[in-house]
């Protein structure tokens, strides 16, 4: 079967510098030949330092960006083609859930409108069957029924990202871009959070690309890994590959610089060697 | 009051301590009246050590921290306790006396060196600065001690860099110029507030091991606040472990991640993600860290935690007691609990 997402050459440039005329002089590459496919019931993780371009390939894919060149074809389409309905239901099948739950739920929108909303604009379904919906969605992701009518301030930071996560999974999406859905979590939560998107993975095959700094989440969550540079994708693997067997520089220096409490005891023996 | 049911008496007081927090609280006036987010602390930071403080946000770890240098504003908090830095009382200084003490005998970095620094002065300038304040310097003799500093942090061309401002730097190196600020009057304590979290892990390990050097060169001790277990295991000595504004547990590294005693250090744990275990679901610590005036008077933890005892846990204050010398728990279930550690 073919991958659901095959993503070829992708590349991507911002203005950099302009001349007196206002043309541009400089142009500074961001996505440099990215390519890599994303299986179904798979999850890609994209790591690298901040700058790699990790969440403007993410964008790219969902086209929240436009690319100025490459292919996307999800499940045999071609996403840079789509237009009107197609588009609607390409929105639809693919999500994305992003870093900040705080800048990215409308603070004026309470929680029953957050996460209905997709579903009036997708299916126009209203009222009574709409907030059932939300109900079912919110009580998935671990909130309460009785907290619908509340506005975004009112929760935690773990809770709107629940809330977040619900709303990305309304519409039934057969992919999400999760753009480091839980950097800006505690760990205790960030563990709640994660387990919901394993548990989603394995009920409905959903497919992911997971972006994130921490690489031993990466390690944890991923099946298969790019590691991103100055935007280039340097290395690919398998996550086991990758992280136990580096080939790129690159990736062994990522690789070692992870602090990595399981190996404390060897570090502490080797530091006592040295001394 | 929590205070009158400590089981055992205070720790002996050992001079070799440069820091020693006993019974430190913090109040903040909030829509719910006078609500404590830091309640009776009490540790120490030995000589020459690092010591980790670790908690999640809202566990006043940050707060013990700002209390500590004396940064906290004057309206609207009340501290009671003592903090002791070198042997001085930082706790009822005025605010002239506390800078006379800032920056000579404690200093501190944030987590975010960037906002740390001011935008419209060189580095060098900034350096310089602290240096003409506490030793009295000229401006020419503090400014090359400012290079001196800032060739020991690792930055190279120090003398022309030292003329560059702030925003002429990466986010790591602005974090080296924070550590020459704060390392320039060789200060016998350093709080480092989360200081790596915001740099990536490449740059992150440079720092750690510049920290360390400074640490063996300048012979100050650091108390690091991190809530990274990775970090704490790189760094630190000793731990204490925060929850809802008290110390859960205190103890060594090795013991830590060995042989937690208290259920949320265990939680703590169990949450990180084990590659071994690959596809399998995390271990995570049902519900959150409740809003400080929502702190029940008994076990903090208790409605989050999986040996918890109705009747025992939930029915009055819970003392942090002894175990050994130096290691203390904050669990009334603590002698008949077996808890995992970090590969247990």
């Amino acid at each position: 079967m073919s991958p659901l997402l095959e993503v070829t050459g992708l590349r991507k440039s911002f203005p950099a510098a302009r001349n007196l005329l206002g043309r541009v002089t400089e142009r500074t590459v961001v996505s440099d030949d990215v390519s890599f496919t994303v299986g179904r019931g798979e999850t890609l993780g994209i790591v690298g330092e901040s700058g790699a371009g990790k969440s403007t390939v993410g964008r790219q894919v969902l086209r929240l960006i436009e690319p100025d060149s490459g292919t996307i074809t999800f499940d045999g389409d071609d996403v840079r083609k789509l237009k009107g309905k197609d588009l609607l239901a390409f929105r639809r099948r693919a999500q994305m859930i992003f870093q900040d739950p705080f800048s990215s739920l409308d603070p004026h929108m309470t929680i029953r409108n957050a996460v209905g909303e997709p579903l009036s604009i997708h299916f126009g379904i209203k009222g009574a069957d709409r907030d059932a919906r939300v109900v079912e969605m919110l009580e998935r992701v671990g909130m309460r029924a009785d907290q619908l009518d509340k506005y975004p301030r009112e929760f935690s930071g773990g809770q709107l990202q629940r809330i977040a996560i619900a709303r990305a999974l309304t519409l039934d999406p057969d992919f999400i871009v999760c753009d480091e859905p839980v950097a800006a979590l505690d760990v205790s939560i960030q563990a709640q959070v994660l387990n919901l998107l394993l548990d989603l993975q394995a009920e409905r095959g959903l497919s992911y690309i997971f972006i994130s700094h921490d690489l031993s989440l990466v390690r944890f969550l991923a099946h298969r890994v790019v590691v991103m540079y100055r935007g280039q994708v340097i290395e690919t693997g398998t996550a086991e590959e990758l992280f136990e067997n580096p080939q790129h520089p690159y990736t062994k220096t990522l690789v070692a610089a992870v602090p990595d409490p399981r190996a404390r005891r060897s570090s502490a023996a080797a530091t006592a060697l040295e001394a | 009051m929590v205070t009158d049911l400590s089981l055992s008496p205070p720790p002996p007081k050992v001079q070799d301590d440069v820091l020693q927090i006993d019974r430190l609280s913090v109040e903040f006036s909030t829509d719910h009246g006078w609500t404590k987010v830091v309640d009776d602390v009490s540790f120490n930071v030995p000589l020459g050590t690092t010591v980790g403080l670790v908690g999640e946000s809202g566990s006043g770890k940050t707060v013990t921290s700002l209390a500590v240098m004396g940064l906290l504003p004057s309206r609207g908090v009340r501290v009671t306790g003592s903090v002791q830095v070198a042997g001085r009382e930082m706790v009822g200084l005025t605010d002239r006396q506390l800078s006379d003490i800032r920056g000579a005998d404690v200093s501190m970095v944030f987590q975010e060196p960037r906002r740390s620094l001011s935008p419209a002065f060189t580095v060098g300038d900034q350096i310089a600065e602290v240096v003409r304040r506490h030793e009295g310097l000229s401006k020419k003799a503090s400014f090359t001690r400012a290079v001196e500093m800032l060739d020991i942090v690792g930055i190279d061309h120090a003398a022309r860099r030292a003329r560059a401002y702030p925003h002429e730097f990466s986010g790591g190196m602005c974090q080296r110029v924070m550590l020459a600020i704060a390392m320039v009057c060789k200060p016998k304590l350093l709080i480092a507030d989360e200081p790596t979290t915001a740099l990536d892990v490449t740059v992150q390990k440079e720092m750690l091991r510049l920290m360390k050097e400074l640490q063996h060169e300048f012979d100050v001790s650091i108390l690091f606040i991190t809530h990274d277990l990775g970090v704490v295991a790189e760094m630190c000595d000793r731990v204490n472990v925060m929850y809802a504004g008290q110390v859960v547990e205190s103890t060594t590294i090795d013991d830590l991640f060995d042989d937690p005693r208290h259920p949320y250090t265990e939680g703590l744990l169990a949450a990180i993600p084990d590659p071994r275990a690959k596809g399998a679901r995390l271990s995570a610590i049902p519900g959150a860290v409740p809003a400080p005036w929502d702190w029940p008077n008994t076990c903090r933890f208790q409605a989050r935690c999986t040996h918890a005892e109705p009747g025992r846990c939930d029915a009055a204050p819970i003392a942090l007691h002894d175990l050994t010398e130096g290691r203390g728990v904050r669990c009334v279930r603590e002698s008949e609990l077996t808890l995992k550690g970090l590969d247990g």
